[in-house]
């Protein structure tokens, strides 16, 4: 167990994921995939489009398993999925014929907590959403940033101690998804959890991350791995206009910009 | 229920006019509509059945086969005050109503069991769906005389029948509404815990749920063809019957008066699947002019 206690949270160690087209031609998502996420620690993984980047956390989780290399979870290799794992979706993953409460309400109760312990929690966790006033409302009742705050109650209520986001707000308008960002770090700053957060924004990734993951155009291996010196706590809203933060987003910019462009060559060739 | 787009006329909408203005004429511009859809229902039904009766009565139709609106609400009045040749109306109505309410609750049922149970499982489902494919390419009314055969001239022959008729319409839409259930939201759910039981309780079903209730709108008619179907082939209470009896002794408007019957019924019957379906869909975003 003492080995347990300090091995990273998440190990990726020349991890490679093949899988078959529907026309049946195999195709490679990511190649010798090699990633540590330490405890605490927050990464960012940013790749041109369809590189594969989703790919890696679906291997995290358990929802898929690699065709070569070990995927390790706080030291053991990950067999199904794993209850200490959170994950926020891209697109709207909530129950849409339950209400809000209901909706985070479900981890708990699929975990085979009693009821009134998981309304009491939900409640709880409503709450700190700044979303205790729509309790009763049906998701479609929400906007796109409120549903977002219910994902992330309703993942964060499992006390996960991995995180994984799949970009998590790209569909939510700029403004908001500051927000959205402030929030996330004060959730993540008071649950101490491991987080791996993809996105295609680079200064999202800058702005959240300790490290920043750049990878290659599909099938994605890692091309760089770039720390992210700026102090915590962060305003997301203000910290873009740091020079520290303007010259890590060029450096890593440039490094992005040749993947994406092999990228949409291919796209359009 | 209509999907209205109001036309609030334009003057409304001239400078200087207030919102309370706006709205009132578009209340009014509602109302206006909703009088006229009214007026155009009953107008058209009224000019049909008078059509009809004239018709009739003029020797247009011969009123031996078509008979006429008075002569089936003159056998209908028959019916409800003295009773059938066949003993009393309520009986027949009940019988049919009790073999095809079976036949539709065991029939969908059984459907979205099986539907959910192999829309879960791909390899079942491949191996079934061809059985399931042949069963369905046979007409259910040619069933009829095999079911009376087997099980008799009682309610379980017609019960069968309606179950046949009801199965494979609620299978398929369940079978499709598991498949088509959002696989983020199954892989949300897994993450967050649930078992495959709870996944299908809880996520599966409701989320099929709205394809479920399409079918069974219209199963509850196919129920009742069924059950009438049955009752024709060979019974000793039913519409059905009466329907036979009047097509034996040549009774127009007893066949018609019958056909009313049940279309009533099955009106009836639509209307409280309809609300029981509003309730159960509370969670569905509602158009918008519905919820001002």
């Amino acid at each position: 167990m003492a080995v347990e206690k300090t091995a990273p949270a998440i190990e990726l160690i020349n991890v490679s994921r093949r899988f078959l087209s529907p026309t049946g031609k195999s195709l490679t998502a990511i190649r010798d995939f090699t990633m540590t996420v330490e405890r605490g620690e927050f990464v960012a993984v940013v790749g041109p489009t369809g590189c594969g980047k989703s790919t890696t956390l679906n291997l995290v989780t358990g929802l898929a398993s690699p065709s070569a290399g070990e995927v390790r979870v706080m030291g053991a290799p990950v067999k199904g999925i794993d209850p200490r794992i959170g994950f926020v979706f891209q697109t709207d993953a909530l129950f849409p014929w339950r209400t809000v409460i209901e909706n985070v309400m479900a981890g708990p109760l699929f975990r085979g907590k009693p009821k009134a312990q998981a309304q009491a929690s939900a409640r709880d966790w409503l709450a700190r959403v700044g979303l205790a006033r729509f309790e009763q409302h049906y998701p479609h009742q929400l906007s796109g940033g409120m549903r977002k705050r219910v994902a992330l109650a309703q993942t964060f209520i499992n006390g996960p101690e991995i995180l994984l986001m799949d970009e998590p707000f790209s569909a939510l308008d700029v403004q908001t998804r500051v927000l959205m960002h402030e929030e996330l770090l004060r959730l993540w700053s008071e649950a101490k959890a491991s987080v791996v957060f993809v996105t295609h924004d680079l200064e999202e990734a800058i702005a959240l991350a300790d490290k920043v993951y750049v990878l290659t155009a599909g099938p994605a291996t890692v091309k760089s791995v770039y720390t992210i010196d700026l102090p915590r706590p962060r305003i997301v809203a203000d910290i873009r206009y740091e020079q520290r933060f303007i010259d890590y987003s060029r450096t890593i910019w440039a490094d992005l910009k040749e993947e994406v462009e092999t990228s949409y060559a291919r796209a359009a060739a | 229920m209509t999907d209205a787009t109001v036309n609030i006329p334009t003057a409304a909408f001239r400078p200087g006019t207030s919102d309370a203005e706006i709205e009132a004429a578009a209340a009014k511009a509602a109302a206006h509509r909703r009088h006229t859809v009214t007026f155009w229902r009953l107008g058209i039904l009224v000019v049909f059945l008078a059509l009809w009766e004239i018709a009739g009565r003029m020797a247009w139709i011969d009123p031996f086969f078509y008979a006429m609106p008075s002569s089936i609400a003159g056998r209908l009045y028959e019916w409800i005050t003295e009773g059938t040749s066949e003993g009393p109306l309520w009986y027949h109505l009940y019988v049919t109503m009790e073999e095809s309410v079976l036949g539709f609750v065991t029939g969908s049922v059984a459907g979205i069991i099986i539907g959910v149970a192999l829309g879960r499982n791909r390899m079942a489902a491949d191996i079934f769906s061809i059985y399931i494919k042949v069963i369905n390419s046979i007409p259910r009314v040619v069933l009829a005389p095999i079911f009376i055969m087997i099980l008799g001239l009682g309610l379980a022959s017609k019960v069968a029948l309606a179950f046949v008729m009801v199965f494979f319409v609620v299978f398929h839409n369940a079978f499709q509404g598991v498949r088509e259930a959002d696989r983020a939201m199954i892989a949300n759910a897994r993450i967050l815990g649930a078992s495959d039981w709870q996944l299908t309780r809880s996520v599966i079903v409701p989320s099929a749920m709205s394809w479920i209730f399409a079918s069974l709108h219209v199963s509850f008619g196919f129920a009742i063809i069924g059950a009438i179907v049955g009752e024709f082939v060979g019974s000793r209470y039913g519409i059905g019957l009466l329907i036979n009896i009047a097509k034996g002794s040549f009774d127009a408007a007893g066949m018609y008066a019958a056909i009313v019957i049940v279309m009533v019924v099955a009106l009836g019957a639509e209307y409280l699947m309809t609300i029981v379906e509003s309730r159960l869909a509370k969670w569905r975003p509602q158009p918008l002019h519905e919820t001002q």
